[in-house]
């Protein structure tokens, strides 16, 4: 060995990843697989049907009484236990894990059944009975933040829970001093990234030490966990938290967990067994979490060159029914970035945050920047048309220069370094753009619809906590103690044998950390990556780990993975001490590599790594002096430049910040609608890329959640509230025939503020390319200016032929039915006119009607009416088919009698499936032969039903409908022959399960 | 099929990865849930429970199938073949697995034991597809991780490799 040893490096290279192995064997272990103590029950959870209501009475006596449940929990029994979860505004909304005295979102959790087994449990919830009184909800958040809405916590004065206002540079002047001011609205709807693993909570409590002990694979931010203990009345010593090996994808929706793991942990103690829970797809759609949708007005004051001088900003920021930690991140974690990649040193920022009665919203992979980018990124392109310009060149005529970094925006994000006007340069060529426009105008000329989208994004990445206190006036701020900065903690040890094993404070999502972490470990140490073990869990009672831990922000490369660097140069460091004396070199020679540690001028001088690891252990009385035995070194990474906001509310929000331009291509279908990605380029700079495998897979996922956001996913809440989305048919995910795949390219401007320097990449086409396709979608489009995501074929034919002419009518039924509409669409109104002939005059059909004995024997599934008031009727009700059946509680009001022409009949049904609330008016008319018997009627449907299965109520309610008037007639031509409490629409819950597969 | 009482416990003897097994399950208990919390076979991952997702695939004998959609009683006398019968225990990963690690086909990979299924019995029946076929089999299946390509990428190289060492012999 005696050529010139050059150390061998990993960083930097397509290493395939250590984590593969045990994921493709299938013996990775995620949380649900993790052991689970043999007493251990299962929970599972009764919903809200309703998105505002009052809870009149709950009762459980008879899923209690069922064989094998272990106990029953309403929101009520907690509150011996613990405190509402805290929220940044200290708005006085009360959050519990269940609802107490009202539900505000469809979905939220209002019971919760401990079981021997989730079967027994899940059945036992369907035989809680709860009774609620509606109240009006509050949904779009337009609404809610007006006057006339309903206030969902009354606690508060209104449903905007912080208003703030922000002037940075003069905006005002440059307004007046522009040639042009611009301005677009946009309405970004809400979605999230539905990792494929649901939520999963194991819970319990040791009274002996007063410790509620759970694993859940929950990824961060900590600072919730404090959060946690508050709301448990526990120190953060009290709630050991602990998180799996492996956890199927996380995208931010994995902080949403916290509520169960207080719930679980609450459940466990009152249970006096291990606890655990696993959500299904249901649940997590409906009710785990989303990315806030937001409503945006932005102008821009441009120059007739295309140069943009202010920005003003007016958003609205829909935080749902709850203000849930770290909520309100998504509004203020972009703020130091709100001019984007530009240099506009003017800026006006109005934020509101609002609350309304949808599912509360969270932090998904972008946090904040598919919602601002989509308004800017659309108003620079606006800027361009309105300007006769080309959007490229007012792109490029905007970036921040080359050699303005580190570069100071205007809300006080500090850009630490960058080369933009490379990235877009390599874009243009490597990516072919000239070839590109060519094939658009080739498509044009063939009367084709195509056109080319372009969008710069700046990518902040690793938060500052200190970011979230912008909401608060400087004068608050300065009633509290700041909170600035992040610490990263990381620990590598060596065992007696030479064994290297790593630790950080990151629960793996997916990302490939360990591989990231062994790379940096093994190229300091001289061994293999292969050869590091990185145990991925984490367990908040025995592990290093700081407030800021979590997998979040994109953070890791430039804060976790420091630590490891740090941890691991200082295990270099002790061994070197340890090897030089033997070697007889100074310290500073000490050289590693190929599982040696030798002099670096002459590697034939060499010790065995294991054997000077073996030193520090079996014969620590030799080591040097001064220094302390054993081999574990910690190292805790942080950065200093993330301060707290300062007087004028200027925040760098986050440590450092990537960049990418993007630009693709899109073909429309005249016919259809449908919107093709034709091509796709990507362009990157992430300052110094640790493995290009990865990084790569990093955009790719990224790229393909910014595709889905501006083609596919939305949550879709009707007027009412109810929810419409609840399985993965309704909530549209595109699969591998649906994203196509995109060029990826690079630049690498490594940052000068962290030792490695690496940014983060993984976030920034979750912003970048739903409004890169919404801006090639306007070009396709002659322009149009308002754009709607997602662009589902349906919107984009309306764009292309303007609105949807109404459906011929439909051939006449057996009741001669007209479907108003609708199930799809916002209005969530089932509506329907229709007719019968009853033959029997008049008076004989209405006393039918209004005799309740006769009455509930026509009512499909009905088992009789009590008459609670004069014309006020409570029946119980069953519909269903095959094993699923459902009992309702129904409720019918009889009003504006006109015997015996017309009555109104206004009411509901309420029951674990959902809930319904209709009305109907009902006319009789003498004509030869019997009765002509008219009915119009409006049903709105929300809950379990009405979320997986929206489509199919329409024809659902004709059915019962029809029944109804089939049996009133058959009652009426022989009195008796119709049987009591025969189950309704057999068709309707058939088609459900059988489309649920489930019959 | 014999009717069962739906609160009797089924003892079921089937095949699971090669090996004679018995396992207990109430008439109405998921095959997801069977090979999961009875049989200890964790590979098998439930992503929706109603059939879209494609993360509960298992071979019910030779045919990919979603678990979810499946009762255990269903495979009594079957045989059934999850993720962790593609490589062994100890055996070294297949071409296909191997692709995966090298083309980056997988991130958090709950998706993963599914499209492997699915996959290694399509290229059994069909050794060689285009890429919009593989695309179309994978439609099946929801990852929300990769945006696909890397997943798409080992199954044509895989294909390749097949095609390489076919026409050398
Ligand atoms: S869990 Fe079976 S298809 Fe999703
Ligand atoms: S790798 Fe995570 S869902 Fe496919």
């Amino acid at each position: 060995m005696n050529e010139v040893y050059k150390p061998e490096k990993f960083v930097g290279k397509p290493i395939e990843r250590v984590e593969d192995e045990a994921l493709l064997r299938g013996v990775a272990r995620y949380a649900d697989d993790y052991p689970a103590r043999l007493d251990t029950r299962h929970a599972a959870i009764l919903r809200s049907p309703h998105a505002h209501a009052e809870i009149v009475s709950i009762d459980v006596s008879e899923a209690l009484a069922q064989p094998g449940v272990v106990c029953v929990i309403t929101g009520d029994d907690l509150l011996e236990y613990v405190d509402p979860f805290l929220n940044i505004v200290k708005a006085p909304m009360k959050l519990w894990p269940l609802a107490v005295e009202r539900v505000r979102y469809v979905g939220e959790a209002v019971v919760l059944v401990v079981a021997m087994d989730r079967y027994i449990a899940e059945d036992a919830v369907d035989l809680i009975q709860v009774e609620y009184k509606l109240l009006k909800p509050a949904v779009k958040p337009e609404f809610a933040a007006s006057e006339e809405a309903p206030v969902i916590h009354t606690e508060c004065d209104s449903n905007v829970l912080s208003d703030r206002e922000f002037t940075y540079g003069d905006p005002d002047k440059a307004f007046e001093e522009c040639d042009q001011k611009v301005e677009i609205e946009i309405d970004f709807p809400r979605s999230s990234i539905t990792p494929m693993e649901n939520f999963v909570v194991m819970a319990d409590y040791h009274p002996a030490e007063n410790v509620y002990d759970v694993l859940s694979n929950f990824q961060g931010p900590f600072t919730v966990h404090p959060v946690m203990c508050r709301a448990l009345r526990v120190k953060n010593t009290g709630l050991r938290l602990r998180t799996p090996a492996n956890t199927g994808g996380g995208f931010g929706i994995k902080v949403a967990i916290f509520p169960y793991i207080v719930l679980m942990a609450i459940a466990s103690r009152i249970a006096g067994k291990p606890v655990k829970w696993v959500e299904d797809r249901l649940e997590h759609l409906s009710s785990a979490t989303a990315a806030p949708n937001r409503i945006v007005k932005i102008e821009a004051a441009a120059m007739k060159d295309g140069k943009v001088t202010a920005f003003r900003l007016d958003q609205l920021d829909d935080y749902g029914a709850f203000l849930r930690a770290p909520m309100p991140g998504p509004l203020y974690r972009m703020h130091g970035v709100t001019t984007g990649s530009y240099e506009i040193p003017n800026l006006y920022v109005r934020n509101r945050l609002v609350m309304t009665n949808k599912s509360p919203s969270g932090m998904v992979r972008g946090f904040g920047g598919p919602q601002m980018y989509f308004g800017i990124e659309r108003v620079m392109h606006r800027v361009a048309i309105e300007l006769g310009l080309d959007p490229l060149d007012v792109i490029e005529k905007n970036l921040i220069s080359a050699n303005a970094f580190p570069y100071h925006a205007a809300a006080g994000g500090v850009f630490d370094s960058g080369n933009y006007q490379a990235v877009v340069a390599l874009a243009k060529k490597e990516g072919k753009l000239k070839e590109l426009m060519e094939r658009r105008d080739k498509a044009r000329a063939e009367g084709k619809l195509y056109g080319i989208g372009y969008t710069a994004v700046t990518e902040p990445t690793h938060s500052n906590m200190g970011y979230i206190t912008t909401i608060l006036t400087k004068e608050e701020r300065a009633k509290r103690s700041p909170t600035m900065g992040t610490n990263s903690n990381a620990t590598v040890s060596v065992d007696p044998f030479g064994g290297v094993s790593c630790s950080t404070e990151v629960p793996p999502m997916g990302q490939g950390h360990a591989t990231l972490m062994a790379q940096i470990v093994a190229e300091q140490l001289g061994l293999q990556p292969t050869e590091i073990s990185c145990n991925m869990e984490l367990d908040t009672q025995k592990d290093k780990w700081s407030i800021a831990a979590g997998n979040y922000s994109a953070r890791f490369t430039s804060g976790p993975a420091v630590a490891v660097q740090m941890a691991a140069k200082m295990m270099r460091q002790k061994l070197a001490e340890i090897a030089a004396p033997n070697l007889n070199i100074p310290v500073e020679e000490v050289e590693f590599g190929n599982n040696l540690i030798f002099a670096r001028d002459n590697p034939d001088n060499f010790l065995k790594f294991y054997r000077v690891a073996g030193t520090a252990h079996w014969s620590p009385a030799s080591l040097p002096d001064g220094m302390a035995g054993g081999l574990s070194e910690s190292a805790v990474w942080t950065p200093r430049e993330l301060t707290a906001p300062d007087e004028q509310d200027r925040i760098n929000t986050s440590l450092v910040y990537g960049f990418n331009f993007d630009f693709c291509g899109v073909e429309i279908d005249r016919d259809t609608g449908e919107v093709k990605i034709d091509h796709y380029v990507t362009a990157h700079d992430a300052g110094t890329i640790l493995n290009p495998l990865i990084a790569h897979g990093q955009i790719l996922g990224s790229y393909s959640h910014g595709v889905s956001e501006a083609l596919y996913e939305e949550f879709v809440y009707g007027d009412d509230g109810s929810f419409k989305s609840g399985t993965f048919a309704d909530y549209l995910v595109p699969s591998a025939t649906e994203v196509p795949e995109p060029m990826v390219l690079h630049v690498e401007t490594p940052s000068p503020l962290t030792p490695l320097g690496a940014k983060g990449l993984a976030d920034g086409n979750c912003m970048s390319t739903p409004v890169c396709i919404a801006n090639a979608v306007s070009d396709a489009l002659d322009n149009i200016k308002d754009i709607q995501l997602p662009l589902f074929p349906s919107r984009v034919s309306e764009l292309i032929h303007g609105d949807e002419p109404p459906p011929p009518e439909r051939l006449s039924q057996a009741a001669e039915e007209t479907p108003a509409k609708t199930s799809s669409g916002k209005s969530s109104a089932i509506t329907g006119t229709g007719q019968s002939m009853v033959p029997a005059d008049p008076q004989t059909v209405w006393d039918t009607l209004l005799d309740p004995i006769k009455l509930a024997v026509v009512i499909p599934g009905c088992h009789g009416l009590d008459e609670v008031a004069e014309n006020d009727y409570r029946a119980e009700i069953t519909l269903g088919a095959g094993p699923v059946r459902g009992k309702f509680l129904a409720h019918v009001k009889l009003s504006d009698l006109n015997e015996p022409k017309s009555v109104t009949l206004a009411g509901g049904l309420d029951g674990p499936l959902g809930s319904s609330q209709g009305e109907g008016r009902v006319r009789l008319e003498a004509v030869e032969g019997g009765t002509q018997v008219s009915y119009e009627y409006s049903v709105e449907i929300s809950g379990k039903v009405a979320a997986v299965g929206s489509r199919l109520i329409e024809g659902g309610a004709r059915v019962v409908v029809n029944q109804f008037f089939s049996r009133l007639i058959k009652q009426i031509e022989t009195p008796g022959s119709v049987t009591a409490g025969e189950a309704g629409t057999p068709s309707l819950f058939q088609r459900i399960l059988q489309w649920l597969g489930i019959n | 099929m014999p009717k069962l009482n739906q609160d009797s416990l089924q003892k079921i003897d089937f095949t699971l990865n090669g090996v004679a097994e018995t396992g207990t399950a109430e008439p109405r208990m998921l095959l997801s849930d069977f090979l999961r919390n009875v049989m200890g076979v964790t590979g098998c991952h439930v992503g929706c429970e109603h059939g879209v997702c494609g993360a509960c695939t298992v071979q019910i004998d030779g045919k990919a199938q979603r678990s979810c959609l499946t009762l255990a009683v269903q495979v009594a006398g079957r045989k059934v073949d999850t993720v962790e019968s593609l490589a062994g225990r100890e055996n070294p990963l297949t071409d296909l697995q191997q692709a995966f690690k090298t083309h980056h086909g997988l991130q958090c990979g709950y998706c993963t034991p599914g499209i492997l299924m699915s996959t290694s019995e399509f290229l059994d029946r069909n050794p060689n597809p285009t890429e919009e076929e593989v695309r179309d089999m994978l439609s099946g299946h929801l990852c929300r991780c990769t945006g696909y390509a890397g997943i798409v990428n080992a199954i044509m190289a895989t294909i390749e490799e097949r095609q390489g060492k076919a026409a050398a012999e």
